[in-house]
């Protein structure tokens, strides 16, 4: 394990009620995490062990009962609403399940929001998007809407999207859950690049076994619970590793 | 942001034109039936604009210029007494039937005014001189006699031609300009000794004293002292105003409001497309919020404040509102246009778009509140279980 001092993502004790009474679902027990720059960290385990709760708690998405969440410094537990607001805006990039693209608007304006939302003006935020949509390959189809696209460039705006601000931290949830193989893999290789660059970590929450050979560390949950985390032995891997053969591929 | 929030409502086609069609809707309905209703009080005092005069004196129990309680022929000279009276005259005022030259018959405005004077003769005249009127049997007609007291349409009343009031003469020596009656009969001038050859005797036959103050007395100033000199009602003809309760044109309305279903008939439209302007535009509204949750959601988790949000929301249904009202007036002014052609009762004060406008921006805003609360207990984390 990585000596904590290092870690921009500390998490200690959280825990994580949704409901009450009867009720209640104790959706993070006692949870204790930390990330660390240069890594992309993997939370897997089933279907309502918590994995996404952890992940939005992370992302200054969902207040936790008790414990502390410390991200870059910053006691996400005890910050407020509107201060929490700032700080996701510029610290964290977000990629969602369903990639969450504005339908309405092009490519490159969907990757131009998070510059939007910072107070940028909106020649330097499409200028920019622009730049970071060249990055994973998609230059010259800025002014196309999202339905125009395969599952796999949607996803690649997202990320896209999610780095054009070049936040610290990236946020993913089940990034390759609507991807063939192909294009996970491209989406991956991405996500190396990232994490690879100085200062920043990549978490990402998967149910995807495909995928996993590409984590640096590996968090097992189950029921609210962190059963382990697992250094993996390589860094980078050299390919895409198919453990179930894709119906696309 | 607001480059975003247009672009997010014009996305959604068919959301869009139907939040437009409710605004376009209501502002219609709320335009269109306020001013015809606003032209109908018009017409209610076209006699105090059609036989212009400073001060109305009429009898005591009259409340409204249509409305007519004759005096006796001695009233004038007791107005002229006053002292702060420059010139008072007789006015006859009533309506009267007119047989055509097909046998046919119309009603008409009769005004009898002083031959010598002609006080209060139209202001302008399209055709003749008014000085004919004081040859035998002669009238001015307005512009509607032309061809509402025609008896063929392909030959429109012009000067010199004749027709009959109450089986006398009347030859045609001009056509004037007027105001509409509420009664929509033409308006027709005489001189108050022929009106009252035209109209069917009674013992007292004056309509109403008109007067003007002498130079330096204000118009109320000279209705108090006629008032208090002669017992008679004493109004001041200056125009409606909200201001002006004692003015014979804001009493003249306020009678008629007060008097009639009118306001209730209309008022009952104006408050149907309120109705369902806030309907189709707040549900459609909050079925568009609704729609873009997901994306309003994630531009939460990515850090966009609430307030941020909700100016988005409020950009969007505001706009919505001024695409809609915008339609909506462009379409009532084409009604305006083509009621007007057709003798409609057409009238619309400058506060009335000004209003409208103010109410739809409000009911965009209510619209846009119901919005902003959903928005507002949307979790940002819930962007991730979605």
């Amino acid at each position: 394990m990585k000596p904590a001092t290092d870690a921009i993502v500390q998490v200690d004790n959280v825990e994580k009620t949704f409901n009450s009474g009867v009720n209640a679902i104790h959706v993070m027990k006692n949870v204790s995490l930390a990330a660390y720059p240069g890594e992309i960290l993997m939370l897997v385990g089933p279907s309502g062990c918590g994995k996404t709760t952890l992940l939005s708690a992370i992302a200054g998405t969902l207040k936790v009962e008790s414990g502390s969440i410390i991200v870059f410094g910053q006691p996400l537990h005890s910050m407020s609403g509107s201060a929490l607001t700032r700080f996701r805006a510029n610290n964290i990039g977000f990629i969602f399940q369903q990639f969450n693209l504005i339908p309405t608007l092009s490519i490159a304006e969907n990757v131009s929001v998070p510059l939007l939302i910072q107070g940028h003006s909106n020649r330097h935020a499409i200028k920019a998007a622009r730049e970071a949509l060249d990055s994973v390959g998609l230059a010259d189809r800025w002014r196309e809407r999202p339905n125009k696209l395969s599952g796999g460039q949607q996803q690649r705006v997202a990320i896209a999207r999610a780095l054009v601000h070049q936040p610290p931290l990236v946020i993913c949830d089940e990034p390759t859950a609507a991807l063939d193989s192909k294009n996970g893999e491209i989406v991956l290789d991405l996500f190396l690049n990232v994490a690879r660059t100085p200062g920043r970590a990549v978490i990402i929450v998967t149910h995807d076994n495909r995928i996993l050979s590409y984590a640096d560390r590996i968090a097992l949950m189950e029921d609210g619970e962190i059963l382990g985390v697992t250094q993996q032995s390589h860094n980078i891997p050299p390919k895409f590793i198919h453990e179930h053969s894709s119906p696309t591929s | 942001m607001i480059g975003l929030a247009l672009k997010m409502l014009f996305g959604d086609t068919a959301k869009y034109l139907m939040l437009v069609f409710g605004i376009f809707f209501a502002t219609f309905l709320i335009l269109q039936q306020l001013a015809i209703f606003c032209g109908l009080m018009l017409w209610t005092t076209s006699t105090l604009k059609n036989v212009n005069a400073p001060i109305y004196v009429v009898d005591p129990q009259v409340s409204q210029v249509n409305e007519t309680t004759p005096m006796r022929d001695t009233d004038v000279a007791r107005v002229r007494s006053v002292s702060n009276v420059r010139w008072a005259m007789p006015l006859f005022n009533g309506i009267q039937r007119v047989k055509l030259d097909n046998g046919a018959f119309k009603i008409i405005q009769l005004a009898g005014i002083d031959s010598a004077s002609l006080a209060g003769a139209p202001a302008t005249l399209v055709e003749g001189k008014l000085e004919d009127l004081r040859l035998p049997n002669t009238v001015i007609i307005d512009k509607l006699a032309v061809n509402f007291l025609s008896s063929d349409p392909d030959k429109p009343i012009k000067v010199g031609d004749q027709f009959e009031i109450n089986d006398i003469e009347a030859r045609v020596v001009g056509i004037a300009e007027s105001m509409r009656s509420f009664t929509g009969g033409p308006y027709v001038w005489t001189t108050y000794e022929r009106a009252l050859q035209y109209a069917p005797p009674q013992r007292k036959m004056l309509s109403a004293v008109i007067a003007a103050p002498m130079p330096g007395v204000t118009l109320e100033a000279a209705a108090a002292e006629i008032e208090k000199q002669t017992g008679l009602r004493a109004y001041v003809n200056r125009d409606f105003s909200f201001d002006a309760p004692d003015d014979f044109n804001t009493m003249t309305v306020f009678w008629f409001v007060k008097n009639t279903s009118i306001p209730i008939s209309f008022g009952t439209t104006v408050i149907v497309g309120l109705i369902v302007g806030i309907a189709i535009s707040c549900q459609t509204f909050y079925a568009f919020v609704l729609d873009n949750l997901k994306h309003l959601g994630a531009l939460k988790a990515m850090g966009m404040s609430n307030f941020r949000l909700s100016m988005m929301l409020v950009i969007q249904s505001m706009t919505v509102g001024l695409v809609g009202f915008g339609i909506g007036l462009l379409a009532t002014a084409g009604f305006t246009f083509t009621a007007i052609k057709n003798g409609a009762p057409f009238f619309m004060p400058t506060i009335i778009p000004f209003a409208v406008f103010a109410a739809i921006q409000l009911i965009c805003l209510f619209a846009a509140t119901l919005g902003i609360i959903r928005l507002s207990l949307y979790e940002p984390a819930a962007v991730f279980r979605t």
